[in-house]
């Protein structure tokens, strides 16, 4: 929780020069409709640097081979460029070893390795998986899989008006069943930050292990998997400043290793014989088949590119966003937000009055401003505030205070064609 | 690139404000319920299909009524309007313009018999908003064929059903 704070109010955070980031970003130049694109859809998919843009093209213009297999120079360049991106993402989380960070296809797939590899392997039935009301259908679905499969029961902790978790109920919901928790560390639906610090440290103190779907967190703060004391965290390349197709899951090294594969294929294997096969170490264990190289060693110039920037830097710059859009947005008769936790990201999720959020979206992206509108993949939410879908805008460290009165001005003018 | 602004005129925002036949069918003889999981829309559509003088099935009475975006509303709204009165094979000729329309297969300048509802051209630009203009006449079509539920995502139910040519 504390480190969580610090990184909303770092007291020495250098400013950010706004419109110096903004030209590192070539699609920012957009006009949508003669409009300049004010992109406010980062919590879907962040926009990709010029930097990472050039790695991905020195990788396939120079470097490019499968990795691991032949001795050629090309195949070591990449073998060896993929492995310094892992140094890279594991840097960037703070993780003790290398080989605790596996490539995935991203945050859906990283959830679905741990449920097929631990879940599978260590839940029975009648066991018990924890989840929350905020969890991603990511989050939730392979879980509901495996308790099919296996006749586990997942219990799900309730969330305030202010769409925070009710941490006492948390702790009410564990018993000796109890065999994993699953908790999101930052909602993509209303951007509230759960305080998933305390709640590891109570699920260890009763020995169960704690899977944090960090998808949201990562891009906008600080994130220690080691402070934290997660067993797993999982998150994606492209809401990263990465490339889409790459993902990571932060696993600790005696739990990766006590787990099953989930894939099988070439290089997860140390030999191969049709009487026994040996599985290689990890993370190789996880990384069937060819992986996606060159996302991989974009995704490592993507966080080489933010930790340049800074990470407590953009956390204040981003809450500066939130902070001036939350206050205008509450001035707004007929507007009202969803999520209003003390501790939130930077995701504002919305509701006008009498106006359906995809007649919001469609007259927002008039203005050139982008915004998501739907359920945000995060259904449970939507029931537990009583309404089908919201407009979402998110923002991201490259986002304007200009672009937040764009967002603003839009709203009114959409208020304005429904009057 | 479209002018979306074109898309909420004037007529559709009064259809979405006052919807007309709106609520429920007293004894429908037909129904059925229409649902985009995307955005949550969801309405119901009931009809009473009576024979005329001709032994021509005609829709005597329709009504929509449910939770949706204004485009769908009004879509729904003037589907009502334009088909009550209507023989079925005139409805169903109607449905297959109209959906042709939405995803721009349909030439306005050729014969048809849009009318008003010509003003929901502009979705064909909008591949996301098609799903919402279309939800009322595919339910209706689902109606027509006592299908208990419609739906624009499942492929095996009504909604992916083929309708004429559209």
């Amino acid at each position: 929780m504390s480190a969580v704070r610090a990184a909303f109010h770092p007291r020495s955070a250098p400013a950010i020069d706004v419109e110096r980031i903004r030209a590192d970003f070539p699609i920012l130049q957009l006009k949508i409709d003669g409009k300049p694109l004010v992109y406010l859809d980062n919590a879907a998919s962040s926009q990709m640097p010029q930097a990472v843009i050039d790695r991905l093209v020195r990788y396939q213009t120079s470097e490019h081979a499968n990795i691991n297999r032949a001795v050629h120079y090309l195949s070591e360049t990449a073998t060896s460029a993929y492995e310094a991106a892992r140094r890279k993402l594991q840097h960037f989380i703070h993780a003790r070893e290398e080989r605790e960070v596996i490539f995935t296809s991203g945050t859906t797939d990283a959830i679905n390795l741990v449920m097929h590899g631990y879940g599978r392997k260590f839940i029975e039935a009648g066991d018990e998986i924890i989840l929350t009301t905020l969890e991603h259908h990511s989050n939730i679905v392979p879980w509901q899989m495996l308790a099919e499969e296996k006749g586990a029961t997942i219990r799900v902790v309730p969330i305030n008006d202010a769409g925070e978790l009710l941490i006492d109920e948390y702790e009410k919901l564990f018993n000796e069943r109890t065999r994993l928790v699953g908790v999101m560390h930052v909602s993509n639906a209303l951007g509230t930050v759960n305080p998933v610090k305390q709640m590891i440290a109570f699920a260890h103190a009763r020995g169960v292990p704690v899977l944090v779907d960090g998808a949201q967190a990562v891009p906008h703060l600080q994130v220690d998997v080691q402070d934290l004391d997660c067993d797993f965290y999982a998150f994606s390349g492209h809401k990263l400043c990465g490339p889409t197709g790459i993902g990571v899951l932060y696993g600790k090294a005696a739990l990766l290793e006590s787990m099953q594969p989930f894939k099988g294929g070439g290089d997860m294997i140390m030999s191969v014989s049709f009487e026994k096969t040996t599985y290689n170490t990890i993370p190789h264990k996880f990384e069937a088949g060819t992986p996606p190289i060159a996302a991989a060693i974009g995704l490592g110039a993507a966080v080489d590119y933010l930790s340049a920037i800074g990470m407590d830097a953009i956390a204040a710059h981003e809450h500066a966003l939130l902070s001036c859009a939350t206050a205008q947005m509450t001035r707004m008769p007929g507007v009202r937000i969803l999520g209003t936790a003390a501790n939130k990201a930077a995701v504002l999720s919305f509701t006008v009055d009498g106006v359906h959020p995809h007649d919001v979206g469609t007259l927002l992206n008039q203005e050139g401003v982008a915004v998501r509108t739907g359920h945000h993949c995060a259904q449970p939410v939507m029931q537990r505030f009583k309404v089908p879908a919201t407009s979402r805008a998110s923002f991201a460290f490259y986002n304007s205070m200009a672009e937040v009165d764009a967002l603003i001005s839009g709203i009114r003018s959409v208020q304005k064609v429904f009057a | 690139m479209a002018d979306y602004r074109a898309l909420y005129q004037e007529v559709i925002l009064d259809h979405n404000k006052k919807p007309r036949n709106y609520g429920t069918l007293e004894q429908a003889s037909h129904h059925a319920e229409g649902h985009n999981p995307l955005c949550g829309d969801h309405i119901t559509v009931a009809l009473n299909l009576e024979l005329d003088p001709d032994c021509v099935e005609c829709i005597a009475g329709i009504t929509f009524q449910g939770e949706s975006c204004a485009i769908c509303k009004a879509s729904a709204s003037m589907m009502t309007v334009a088909v009550k009165g209507k023989t079925r094979a005139d409805a169903e000729t109607l449905i297959q313009e109209f959906l042709a329309m939405a995803t721009g297969k349909l030439d306005l300048n050729s014969p048809n018999h849009i009318g008003r509802l010509a003003v929901f051209a502009g979705v064909r630009d909008l591949p996301t908003r098609v799903k919402c203009a279309i939800l009322p006449w595919h339910t209706l079509h689902a109606a027509f064929n006592s299908v208990a539920s419609a739906s624009t995502e499942a492929a095996q139910d009504a909604m992916h059903a083929p309708i004429g040519n559209a």
